[in-house]
C-alpha cells in the first residue's frame, strides 16, 4: 500500500528528516494511531530475520527446480517410487489424523467433563508429542510394537504386524498428531454454555440426542481444524517414522525418506523436485488451516 | 470473569445427574477407552524409554552417558540450543511487538509467513541449507574458496535448528499480547516513561509466563530436532552428532540400552518442559 509502508519499514522514525504534518498524519493513520515506540525496529528486524532465515532458504527449492527441464522434473515427480511414497505419506497421514479425530474428541471430552484421579497428570501428558524429540518417540514405538516388544508380542499371535510395516507408519504418525484435536476441542468444550444442554434436556432430549444434535455440531469446526493440523504435521514427519517403518522402496518408504535418500545419493535435483511437490501440498494445507481458523473466528465474533 | 462464571455454572450442573450426564457405565466406558488409547500411544512408550535405559543396570546407564562420544553429542546439543533459542527469543519478541502493537497492511501474510517453518517437512528444512551452502549449492564454490564449512559442520546444524524453531516464541506471544491490549503501555508513556522503560517495566512483566513457556518449548524442539539436523550434519562422531543423531547411531548398532540411556535424558527434558508448562498454566489461571 502506497510508499508509506516502505518508508516506515526501512527507516523507522529516527532517521527521517523532520516530517511534514501531512506525512506525519498519514503515518499515524498507517500505524493505527498507536503511540507506542519501536515500530520500525521491531518490524524491520522481523522482516530481516524472516527473509534471511526462512524466505531466502525456502526459495532455493523453487530456484533449484527451475534449473531442471520440464520433462525431467515430471519424470522425477511421477516416477513409480515417488508415487508410491506420496500414496503412503498421504494415506498414513490421513489414517492417523482420522484416528486422532475420533480419539481426540473422546480424550477431550473425558478430560473436560469427568473428574478422576490423575486427571491433571493425564492432561499435562497429552502434550508429550510436542515436547518429546521425534527420534526418542521413534525408537520407543519401534521397540514397543516389534514382534518381541511389550505390545507387539500380544499382537503377533493375532496376526497383526505393526513394526516395519505400513501399520507402523500409522502408529508413529498417530503419536505425533495426538495433541492437536484434543487441544483444539478442549477450550470449545470448556466454553460451551451449560444452559444449552439444560435447555435440550428440558425439551425432552436424551443424553445421546443432546450430544449428537447440540454439543457435537459445536465441536465439529474445532475438531476439523485439529484434524487438518494433525494431518499437516504427519505429512512431513520423518524422525519417528523411519525407525518403525520398514523403509522398503515402493512399500513402506515415506516421501521425506525418499527425499533424504536422494540427498544422500547427491541427486539434489531429484530431491528438490519431490520436495517442491511436497511444499506445495504443505502450503495448500496451511492456507486451509488459516481459512478454517478465519471462519471459526468469524463465527465466534458473529455469535457474540 | 466470564471464565469464572461458566466454571461455577458447570460445577453446579455437574452435581446434577440424569439428563445432563451420561449413565455411570457410559462414563466408565468412555474413560476406559480414552485411557487405553493414551496408554498404548503415550504412557507405555514413555515408560519403555526409562525401562530400557535401565535394562542393563544403573552402572551401564551411567557408562553410556559418560562415554566421550555421548558427552560430545550432549555438548553440541547444548551449544546449538544456546545459540538458536536466544536468537529466536529476540525474533519472537520483535515479531509479536510489531504485529500486536501496530496496524499495517499485510499483517496476516506476515503471521502466516512466521508459521511457515511449521508446515515444512524437517527433511526439507535441512535440504534448503544444503542447497544454499552445500558443495554444489548456490554459495558452495565461494565458501569452499574461502575455506568456510557450513554443511556437515556445526554452523549448518545451528542454522537448520534456528529455521525449525523460529516460530516457537512468536507463536506463544502473539495471541497473548493480542488479548492484553495496549492500554497499560499507553498509560506508562503518558506518565513520562521512555520507550525502553515501558517495555521492560510494563510489557515484559505482563508477558513473562507466556514468554517463559515459548522459550522452554523452543528449547525442547531445538534440542530434539532430528530430521533437519540429520540432513546437514554428516554424522561425524564426536564432532557433528547431536543427541538425537547419537541415539540413531546407537540404535542402528543394536546398542539398545545405550540408545535408550541417551534418549532418557531427552525424555526427562520433555517431562521437565511439560511440568513447567503446567506450573505456568496453574499460575496464570489463579
Amino acid at each position: 500500500m502506497r510508499p508509506v509502508e516502505a518508508e516506515a519499514v526501512d527507516e523507522g522514525r529516527a532517521s527521517l528528516p523532520a516530517p511534514s504534518p501531512a506525512s506525519a498524519r498519514r503515518k499515524r493513520r498507517f500505524r493505527g494511531g498507536s503511540v507506542l515506540p519501536g515500530f520500525g525496529l521491531s518490524l524491520g528486524f522481523t522482516l530481516l530475520y524472516l527473509g534471511l532465515m526462512v524466505l531466502i532458504p525456502l526459495s532455493t527449492v523453487f530456484l533449484k527446480t527451475a534449473t531442471m527441464t520440464w520433462s525431467s522434473f515430471w519424470e522425477t515427480v511421477t516416477g513409480p517410487r515417488a508415487l508410491a511414497a506420496y500414496r503412503l505419506s498421504l494415506g498414513a497421514a490421513f489414517a492417523a489424523a482420522s484416528i486422532n479425530l475420533v480419539f481426540g474428541l473422546l480424550v477431550a471430552w473425558v478430560l473436560e467433563r469427568y473428574r478422576f484421579l490423575g486427571r491433571r497428570l493425564v492432561d499435562a501428558l497429552v502434550d508429550l508429542p510436542f515436547a518429546l524429540p521425534t527420534a526418542v518417540a521413534g525408537i520407543s514405538l519401534a521397540t514397543l510394537y516389534a514382534k518381541n516388544g511389550w505390545i507387539g508380542r500380544w499382537l503377533d499371535p493375532l496376526g497383526v504386524e505393526v513394526a516395519y510395516t505400513r501399520l507402523g507408519v500409522v502408529v508413529a504418525l498417530t503419536f505425533i498428531g495426538l495433541p492437536f484435536v484434543v487441544r483444539t476441542v478442549q477450550p470449545v468444550l470448556a466454553d460451551l454454555d451449560p444452559e444449552v444442554e439444560e435447555a435440550a434436556a428440558s425439551l425432552g432430549a436424551g443424553r445421546w440426542q443432546t450430544f449428537r444434535r447440540v454439543i457435537f455440531p459445536e465441536l465439529l469446526p474445532a475438531a476439523l481444524t485439529g484434524f487438518v493440523l494433525a494431518f499437516a504435521r504427519a505429512l512431513g514427519e520423518y524422525g519417528s517414522v523411519i525407525f518403525i517403518a520398514g523403509n522398503m522402496p515402493m512399500k513402506s518408504e515415506i516421501t521425506p525418506l525418499l527425499i533424504m535418500i536422494k540427498l544422500e545419493q547427491f541427486d539434489y535435483a531429484g530431491a528438490t523436485a519431490i520436495a517442491l511437490v511436497f511444499l506445495v501440498v504443505a502450503f495448500g494445507l496451511l492456507l486451509l488451516i488459516n481459512f478454517l481458523a478465519w471462519r471459526r473466528g468469524n463465527r465466534l465474533r458473529g455469535g457474540a | 470473569m466470564a471464565g469464572v462464571v461458566t466454571n461455577l455454572a458447570r460445577a453446579r450442573s455437574g452435581t446434577r445427574r440424569g439428563a445432563l450426564s451420561e449413565p455411570r457405565w457410559v462414563r466408565w466406558l468412555l474413560l476406559g477407552i480414552a485411557l487405553a488409547f493414551l496408554g498404548f500411544f503415550l504412557f507405555v512408550p514413555l515408560a519403555l524409554v526409562f525401562a530400557k535405559a535401565l535394562a542393563d543396570g544403573f552402572a551401564a546407564y551411567v557408562a553410556a552417558i559418560e562415554e566421550p562420544v555421548a558427552l560430545a553429542a550432549v555438548r553440541l546439543t547444548l551449544l546449538t540450543a544456546a545459540i538458536a533459542v536466544p536468537v529466536n527469543l529476540l525474533f519472537g519478541l520483535a515479531a509479536a511487538w510489531a504485529i500486536t502493537k501496530f496496524r499495517f497492511p499485510g499483517k496476516n501474510v506476515l503471521v502466516t509467513l512466521i508459521d511457515l517453518p511449521f508446515s515444512v517437512s524437517p527433511v526439507i528444512s535441512g535440504m534448503i541449507f544444503v542447497l544454499l551452502f552445500g558443495a554444489h549449492g548456490f554459495f558452495g564454490p565461494w565458501l569452499a574458496a574461502h575455506d568456510v564449512k557450513i554443511i556437515f559442520a556445526v554452523p549448518g546444524i545451528v542454522l537448520a535448528t534456528m529455521f525449525v524453531t523460529s516460530p516457537m516464541v512468536a507463536r506463544e506471544l502473539i495471541p497473548l499480547m493480542q488479548s492484553q491490549g495496549n492500554d497499560q503501555e499507553e498509560a506508562a508513556l503518558t506518565l513520562g516513561a521512555s520507550g525502553l522503560q515501558t517495555f521492560f517495566r510494563v510489557s515484559l512483566p505482563k508477558i513473562r509466563w507466556g514468554l517463559l513457556y515459548g522459550v522452554v518449548l523452543c528449547n525442547a524442539r531445538a534440542m530434539g530436532e532430528f530430521g533437519a539436523v540429520s540432513v546437514v550434519s554428516g554424522h561425524i562422531r564426536g564432532a557433528t552428532n547431536t543427541m538425537p543423531l547419537h541415539i540413531e547411531i546407537l540404535y542402528n548398532e543394536y546398542q539398545f540400552s545405550a540408545a535408550f540411556a541417551v534418549a532418557s535424558l531427552l525424555a526427562l527434558l520433555a517431562l521437565a518442559t511439560l511440568a513447567i508448562k503446567s506450573v505456568i498454566e496453574w499460575r496464570t489461571a489463579r
